[in-house]
C-alpha cells in the first residue's frame, strides 16, 4: 500500500488559511478593497495570484466595484473571491442581491469587527450574522458558513467554493477578528485529498441552450461568457431566456427555483460539529471563535459532573434546524453565547418553540466571550 | 522534533507599546514552538487602530493537547515591555507565574519577584539596532523556558527572516540568551521543568 503523502504544515493566520483554501479550490480571480481585519487575505492574494497560471488580482476603488468585478469574472468562468469587513460588507449588499438573481457563483469573506459603522476596527464581534442572512433586499436564499479555528478557515473556504459552484450562488464565509487573526499550525491537504467541485457547463449545441431552464437540481448549466453560448444577465425577474418578465407564472417559476435549489439540499449544506451532545442536558450552541470558548467550558463542565455538550454551527444559514431538533430531544437548557445582542439565539428560539430554556450570553465590548462566562451559565443549569 | 516535555496550556502574554515588535515576537516564537518543537500553539493578538504608539498585546497558548480557547486567561508568563502593560496585565498572572520585564521602561515593578533586563538599550548598544529588541527578548526566553531548545528556536528565527536582517537578529538572539543565563541564573525556569521520571 502506498504511504499517504505527508502534508505540508504551516504556522498561519486564519486569513492566510483562507487564501490557501481559495487557491486549492481553484480560485483564479480576486477583486477587492482592503479593510481591517480582513486585509491579509487581500495582501496575500495580491502576492500569490499573479504567480499562478492564469490568476488575476485587482484592487478596485471601493467595495461596490469589487463586487461588480467578481460577478463579471465569475460570468466569464472564473472562481472568484472577495473579502471585507463590516463597512465594506454594507456596501456590497446591493450587488450581492444581483449575484443571487444572476445566479453567479462567488465567495465573499466577511471578517466581522465591532460595529455599527466604522465601529471597532481591530476588535472582534459577530454583529453581521443577520445582515449576512437578510442584508440584501428582497426575498432570497443564501448560504452563510463560518469557521472557528485556522484549519477550519482553510477547509470551510474550500467548502464555500464548492457550494458556490454546485448551487450557482454567492456563499458568505463569516469569520470574526479572533479567528482571522489567530495563528495556528495547520496542514495543507494534498491535491486529491479533498473534493473540488466546478460548475456544470452546458453540453447541448449552443442554439439549443436556454440559460435559465428548469433542471432536476434547480441549477441550470452555466457557460463561460464568450464561449459561443448566448445568455442575457439582468437583476430584473427574468424568463428562461434571461429577459425581463412580468408574467406571474414566470415570476413564481424563477423565484421558487432560486429557493428550491438550496432548500432541497439542506442535508448537503447544513454542517455542524457535535461534542458530547449524545446525552447532554445542557447544550451550548455556538459558532466562530466563541465555539472554542464553549468547547473548553463544556469539557470543564463534564469534569464537574454536568452533562454538557456543544453544537458547533459551521453553517449558519440555512439554519441547521434538523441538527438542533436532535439535541432538543434530551436537552433541558440551550446556552447561546455570542458577540452580539442575540442574533443567532433568535434562530435557536424559533426552532426551540419553548421546549428547552434558552439562555443567552451576549458581549458587545469588543472582547470574546470567555470559557468561564459560559461555564458559569452551564453550571446554573 | 520531539516535544521537550509535556505541557498543558502554558500561557504567555507579550505586552507593551505598538511598534515594539510584540506581535512579531509572538509569531516567531509561536512558529518555532509549533513547527520546530511540535507543540500545539495558538497565537492571538490585540492592538489598537493606531499605526504606532497605543497598546499592543500578543498571547501564546502552548500545549501538548489540542487547544480549544485560543486566548490566555491565567498567565504562566507575562512579558511586560511598558509600565502601562505591566500594570494592566500583572493581575492575570497565575500564583507562581513569572514576570519578565524591560527594566528601563518598567520603573515601578508591582512585585520584587521579577526577571528584568534592559532589552531596548541592549539591542541599541550591543547589537546596534534598537528594533532588534524583540529578538533579544526571544533569546532570553529561550533560556528561561525549559521546553525551548535554543538551537531549534534560532533555526526557526533564521527561517522566518529576510536575509538582510538575519545576522543582526541572530546576534541579538544569542545576546539575549547569554545575558539571561548570566543575570537570571541557570535555574530561573526550574519551576516549569518536568523531571525525567514524570515524563511520559
Amino acid at each position: 500500500m502506498a504511504r499517504p503523502r505527508k502534508r505540508k504544515e504551516i504556522f498561519a493566520l486564519g486569513n492566510e488559511a483562507v487564501v490557501e483554501g481559495a487557491l486549492l479550490a481553484g480560485c483564479s480571480f480576486y477583486g477587492g478593497y482592503p479593510i481591517t481585519p480582513s486585509s491579509e487575505i487581500m495582501e496575500i492574494m495580491a502576492a500569490r495570484l499573479p504567480l499562478t497560471e492564469d490568476g488575476v488580482f485587482i484592487q478596485l476603488e471601493d467595495e461596490i466595484a469589487s463586487m461588480g468585478a467578481i460577478i463579471g469574472a465569475s460570468l466569464a468562468g472564473r472562481k472568484v473571491l472577495t473579502a471585507t469587513s463590516g463597512p465594506g460588507f454594507s456596501l456590497m449588499q446591493e450587488n450581492l442581491g444581483y449575484a443571487i438573481m444572476a445566479e453567479t457563483p462567488m465567495v465573499l469573506v466577511n471578517v466581522m469587527r465591532g460595529g455599527p459603522s466604522t465601529g471597532l476596527p481591530t476588535s472582534p464581534a459577530q454583529g453581521d450574522v443577520q445582515q449576512a442572512r437578510w442584508g440584501t433586499h428582497g426575498d432570497h436564499p443564501i448560504i452563510v458558513l463560518s469557521a472557528s479555528n485556522v484549519q477550519e478557515c482553510l477547509d470551510m473556504t474550500i467548502t464555500a467554493f464548492n457550494m458556490a459552484e454546485k448551487y450557482r450562488t454567492p456563499v458568505i464565509l463569516l469569520l470574526d477578528e479572533v479567528t482571522a487573526h489567530t495563528r495556528e499550525k495547520i496542514e495543507i491537504p494534498n491535491p486529491g485529498e479533498f473534493e473540488v467541485f466546478s460548475r456544470t457547463v452546458p453540453s447541448m449545441p449552443p442554439e439549443w441552450y436556454k440559460p435559465y431552464e428548469e433542471t432536476v437540481r434547480g441549477v441550470p448549466p452555466m457557460p463561460p461568457l464568450g464561449s459561443g453560448y448566448r445568455f442575457h444577465v439582468t437583476g430584473l425577474v427574468h424568463d428562461r431566456n434571461g429577459f425581463p418578465t412580468q408574467r406571474p407564472e414566470e415570476i413564481v417559476e424563477l423565484l421558487e427555483r432560486l429557493h428550491r435549489k438550496i432548500d432541497q439540499f439542506f442535508y448537503d449544506i447544513q454542517l455542524v460539529d457535535t461534542i458530547e451532545t449524545a446525552d447532554a442536558d445542557v447544550v451550548v450552541i455556538a459558532y466562530g471563535s466563541v465555539a472554542r470558548s464553549a468547547e473548553l467550558a463544556v469539557r470543564q463542565a463534564r469534569e464537574n459532573g454536568v452533562r454538557a455538550g456543544l453544537l458547533k454551527l459551521k453553517t449558519l444559514f440555512p439554519y441547521p434546524r434538523r441538527q438542533t431538533e436532535k439535541v432538543l430531544a434530551h436537552a433541558r437548557t440551550l446556552v447561546v453565547p455570542e458577540m452580539n445582542m442575540g442574533q443567532m439565539s433568535r434562530e435557536v428560539k424559533r426552532v426551540n418553540m419553548g421546549r428547552a430554556s434558552v439562555r443567552t450570553i451576549n458581549r458587545i465590548d469588543g472582547q470574546i466571550v470567555t470559557p468561564s462566562e459560559i461555564l458559569k451559565v452551564i453550571m446554573q443549569g | 522534533m520531539k516535544q521537550q516535555q509535556q505541557l498543558h496550556r502554558f500561557e504567555i502574554r507579550f505586552s507593551g507599546l505598538g511598534g515594539q515588535g510584540i506581535i512579531t515576537l509572538g509569531r516567531v516564537m509561536g512558529q518555532g514552538l509549533a513547527l520546530g518543537h511540535g507543540y500545539n500553539v495558538t497565537q492571538t493578538q490585540s492592538y489598537g487602530p493606531e499605526a504606532r504608539g497605543g497598546s499592543s498585546r500578543c498571547d501564546l497558548v502552548i500545549s501538548s493537547e489540542p487547544i480549544s480557547y485560543p486566548k490566555a486567561e491565567s498567565l504562566d508568563l507575562l512579558v511586560a515591555l511598558s509600565q502601562e502593560a505591566c500594570n494592566a496585565y500583572y493581575p492575570y498572572l497565575k500564583p507562581g507565574g513569572a514576570l519578565v520585564l524591560e527594566s528601563d521602561l518598567v520603573k515601578q515593578p508591582p512585585t520584587n519577584r521579577f526577571l528584568g533586563l534592559p532589552f531596548t538599550s541592549l539591542a541599541r548598544d550591543k547589537v546596534g539596532v534598537a528594533q532588534a529588541m524583540n529578538t533579544v527578548v526571544l533569546g532570553a526566553l529561550s533560556h528561561l523556558l525549559p521546553f525551548i531548545s535554543q538551537s531549534v528556536m534560532r533555526k526557526s528565527l533564521e527561517s522566518s527572516l529576510p536575509a538582510k536582517i538575519r545576522a543582526v537578529n541572530v546576534k541579538a538572539f544569542n545576546l539575549g540568551h547569554r545575558l539571561a543565563k548570566k543575570e537570571w541564573g541557570d535555574d530561573a525556569g526550574e519551576v516549569w521543568r518536568v523531571e525525567d521520571s514524570e515524563r511520559d
